[in-house]
């Protein structure tokens, strides 16, 4: 006679509970995380008195910690021109936020607005995008921001202007295939023999059923729109001379390598840890908002 | 089957099409003239002005759309600015060193990544499935580039181990193999493990294991030989990240393939080899999604029959 | 249609085949713990059909999982009882170790046969695997053995369809492919967990038809789920009806069918169509299914019973077997003699 002790499913039920727990921390987390880094890239330039063009050439090139000549320290020490690094890398985040918020807008708004349309209307209109679209997803997409960024020169705007055509594809997808899933649903159907418009049956009704995968695609889009944009600036294809970006400060650093290691090093670390913030809400999100999502 | 086929042959062709199409047009919109660019700033007018009439740039653009999309079936894309050869040419050096780069790249990624899936599936929500599920997140927000030179930092520049730069010997490919496989790894292993729980779901899983079959052999290959169809599709589609990265690996490591070729052209604005590269590296890709989507209908029987 | 016995005689003297005893099952589910199984007992003789009924959630398709050591893992857990297969009990062994039993004594066929099928090997792979993996049989060998088998379930053109794959067979046939791998190893015992619910109803009855041929062939017992009461009429012998995770009524199909002692079962046989003359109302079952993680204290059933006392609001009726009923036939009900004269 065998007695599984109802210790067992209450185990089990307490690691459900601990699961949920864990979700909202990595939710609360990375927001938390992204919260502090955009006070921080707004206060410490101005803190600073951060100005990139500024040289102060005593200063060049000292470590992490050092003391300078008006007897402030650098905490993570200065660059080839004498900045501060700290601060320069705050400026930097700055404008990957900025770029990232920008872009994510864009591409966002255009992206769900043609994916609702083409899977609310179908025909010709749906395929006419999808073919675009797949032309699009043919380049690999920094190949075709490099493209584009070429033509048309550095600047954050332009930067904006090729991450927001690189990316919009997909919102637009994401947001066509929830679409067509949800066209068929019993409440759908029920708006439209109520009478309702085209306009109230696709901003109304269908809209708020693709919230949540769009939140999630958005989320992971942030980061990576982040991480082209220091791809690119990494490049030379990015943003401008005088605008600093965690791309360019990496770029410029690699010929310090031996000498100033922490030029290009630390602002890949702060980098990385913006990204993983989003990358791990997003995820969360995932979690949160729609298991039937949990995938790759 | 049949059917299938010819349309994914459609397809592929129509998506080269707009692709050459589509790099035409953003190349056109540079505002400098090539004339200027290969005469240099000493030319007289009349010289641009010949210049300009043997490179075609005086006809209607129609009728250059045409030329180009004629030349390009037969691989011409004029010749470099700088360098006065054919981007053909410069294309051929560069590419099988850039192919070379992407096969070890993926070959390490399918070897790291699926046993790293496969256990994640296996343990899953356990300690070995959240230690690879926040790697494989922490990898993924990994910026390759500075990957890339942290590597360079360690293992060339301080340890001596590796060479930092260029093609020289087997030992310059490891850095760059590694930092270009990295986000695929991260991507693939995420799949395998999603794939894999996807499959353990279904019923014929349930079946197996009342046939009393040992789960091993549940797994493999009942489980595994589901999981693997949807898998191959999505590495097709993530080769084109691969190739993107190697734009960047190859510029971090100074290594001479299609990627490096491609930005040191635009740097100096040799659109030529520019529109050639984009041209050949997105039909790279379309072809190897060509051939991952008839490899998925080969795959799943039930798609071997339909249509 | 009549069925014939096999050597049903012989078994009952030694005992029965499987005799499950008090089984308690529980799953533990972010909203709570679940006990889908509460107290179930009932018993196999070798050779007989025993019908398990009842709605979805009643715990019968649990039951059968439990058996076959197929509990999802890990929110699945045996929380008492025993399940005594040839004087072993299954409840207290290790799961491989029962699994061994899977299809060489016990096995086992599903409700869809689509989704249950690998969609990816042929059929005859599948068929065959039993004899390759189990039993260490060639390949030649094994294709012969499966060919054999799916011929006898009735697969047309079989030579030539054995190679080919389960979505280009329909479902009736399909259903047959899961019969002839459950059947492979001989077992002595088979659980059909809803076999034609999927199915039409002419395709119903030709399976029924071919489950109950086998059984006279083999001398197999058979568990026969489902929620349809018509379908298993002609082919079970006992019943047992189950709901919210216990068993209400048991007995002689015949007797359970002509003669309910449980509000329950007398419901159900009421709501069937072909029980009442046409031009008549149904009688459903008023109230809805019963929410496993809230049961009513006392009786499950006794929000939706139209014989409840407050005696069945507050206690648990025990399975009991009154006087002067049939042998075999129990109910745990505590109006049961009204429920019965009300007929």
């Amino acid at each position: 006679m065998t007695f599984a002790p109802p210790t067992i499913a209450l185990h089990a039920m307490q690691r459900a509970r601990r699961a949920r727990g864990a979700v909202t921390a990595r939710i609360a987390v990375p927001l938390i995380v992204i919260g502090l880094l955009t006070v921080g890239a707004v206060i410490v330039p101005i803190l600073y008195h951060y100005d990139p063009l500024h040289a102060d050439l005593l200063a060049r090139l000292k470590p992490p910690g050092a003391t300078l000549s008006d007897g402030s320290t650098a905490i993570l020490g200065t660059d080839q021109v004498g900045s501060d690094l700290f601060a320069q890398m705050m400026d930097g985040i700055r404008v990957s936020l900025i770029v990232g918020a920008f872009t994510l807008l864009i591409a966002g708004v255009i992206g769900v607005l043609l994916g609702l349309l083409a899977g609310y209307f179908g025909g010709w209109f749906d395929a006419v995008l999808m073919r675009i679209a797949d032309i699009q997803l043919a380049f690999p997409s920094i190949l075709l921001a490099i493209l584009i960024a070429s033509v048309l020169g550095q600047g954050v705007m332009n930067v904006i202007i090729v991450l927001s055509i690189a990316n919009w594809v997909v919102f637009a997808r994401v947001t066509r295939s929830q679409v067509m899933s949800l066209k068929g649903r019993e409440y759908v159907e029920a708006a439209r023999t109520l009478g309702a418009s085209h306009f109230h049956l696709i901003f109304r009704t269908l809209l708020p059923g693709c919230i949540a995968p769009i939140l999630v695609i958005a989320t992971v889009e942030f980061g990576q729109v982040i991480l082209a944009e220091a791809a690119l600036s990494f490049l030379g294809v990015g943003v401008p001379l005088g605008t600093p970006s965690l791309g360019s400060t990496i770029a410029s650093g690699t010929q310090y390598l031996a000498t100033a290691w922490w030029i290009s090093t630390l602002p890949g670390i702060a980098l990385l840890i913006l990204v993983l913030a989003t990358g791990i809400l997003g995820d969360a999100l995932r979690d949160r908002l729609d298991p039937r999502l949990r995938s790759a | 089957m049949v059917g299938y086929v010819i349309r994914r042959l459609l397809l592929a062709v129509f998506v080269l099409w707009g692709v050459a199409t589509v790099v035409f047009v953003i190349v056109r919109m540079v505002p400098a003239d090539p004339a200027l660019l290969i005469a240099g700033e000493t030319a007289t007018p009349q010289q641009l002005a010949e210049l300009r009439h043997q490179m075609g740039l005086d006809l209607p653009l129609i009728v250059q759309y045409g030329r180009y999309l004629g030349d390009a079936l037969v691989g011409n894309f004029g010749n470099s600015y700088v360098l006065s050869v054919p981007a053909m040419y410069l294309i051929g050096q560069a590419l099988p060193n850039t192919a070379l780069l992407a096969v070890l790249a993926l070959l390490l990624a399918l070897a790291v990544s699926f046993p790293l899936g496969l256990l994640a599936a296996l343990r899953v929500n356990r300690f070995g499935d959240r230690a690879v599920t926040t790697g494989s997140l922490i990898v993924q927000a990994l910026p390759g580039f500075w990957v890339g030179v942290v590597l360079l930092l360690v293992f060339s520049r301080t340890l001596k181990w590796l060479p930092s730069a260029g093609l020289t010997d087997v030992q310059s490919l490891i850095l760059p193999t590694i930092v270009l496989a990295l986000p695929f790894i991260a991507i693939l292993t995420r799949l395998t493990r999603s794939g894999l729980l996807e499959v353990i779901g279904e019923g014929y899983i349930q079946t197996a294991r009342a046939k009393g079959l040992p789960e091993r052999t549940v797994i493999f290959p009942h489980a595994i030989r589901n999981a693997i169809i949807p898998i191959i599709t999505v590495v097709g589609l993530e080769f084109g990240t691969l190739l993107g990265g190697a734009v960047i690996t190859e510029t971090v490591f100074s290594f001479p393939g299609i990627g490096r070729l491609l930005v040191s052209s635009i740097q100096v604005r040799d659109y030529n080899v520019v529109q050639a590269c984009v041209v050949i590296i997105a039909a790279a890709f379309v072809i190897i999604n060509l051939i991952v989507d008839l490899l998925y209908a080969y795959l799943d029987p039930r798609m071997r029959l339909a249509k | 249609m009549v069925k014939q016995t096999a050597p049903a005689a012989s078994a009952s003297a030694a005992g029965p085949l499987l005799s499950v005893e008090n089984l308690k099952v529980e799953f533990s589910t972010s909203a709570g713990v679940i006990r889908a199984l509460d107290g179930v007992s009932f018993e196999v003789s070798a050779g007989e059909t025993l019908a398990i009924l009842g709605e979805s959630g009643s715990g019968k398709s649990v039951t059968a999982q439990t058996i076959m050591a197929l509990l999802p893992k890990p929110a699945g857990s045996i929380a008492g009882g025993s399940i005594v297969y040839k004087g072993r009990d299954l409840a207290a062994e290790p799961i491989k170790q029962v699994r061994e039993l899977c299809s060489t004594e016990i096995a086992m066929i599903f409700q869809d046969p689509l989704s249950s099928l690998n969609p990816v090997f042929q059929i005859g792979y599948q068929v065959a695997e039993p004899f390759r993996r189990r039993l260490g049989m060639g390949k030649k060998e094994a294709w012969g053995k499966a060919l054999e088998l799916l011929k006898r379930v009735g697969i047309p053109n079989a030579e030539s369809r054995i190679r080919d794959f389960p979505h280009q067979f329909s479902g009736g046939q399909r259903q047959r492919i899961m019969i002839a791998m459950a059947i492979a190893l001989d077992p002595k015992l088979l659980i059909a967990d809803e076999p034609t619910t999927a199915l039409d109803v002419t395709v119903q009855k030709q399976i029924m038809r071919l489950l109950a041929d086998l059984q006279a062939e083999t001398g197999m017992a058979m568990i026969l789920i489902s929620h349809d009461l018509g379908v298993v009429a002609d082919v079970a012998e006992r019943a047992a009806i189950m709901y919210a995770g216990r068993i209400v009524e048991t007995g002689t199909i015949r007797e359970v069918y002509d003669h309910p002692a449980h509000p329950y079962t007398k419901g159900l046989l009421e709501s069937i169509p072909s029980a009442v003359p046409i031009g008549e109302r149904l009688t459903p079952i008023v109230g809805s299914p019963p929410n496993l993680l809230a049961l009513p204290s006392g009786c499950s059933f006794n929000p939706r019973c139209p014989f409840a006392t407050a005696q069945c609001r507050n206690v648990v009726p025990p399975l009991r077997q009154p006087a002067g009923w049939q042998p075999g036939h129990a109910a745990a009900c505590h109006r049961s003699e009204e429920v019965l004269a009300h007929a």
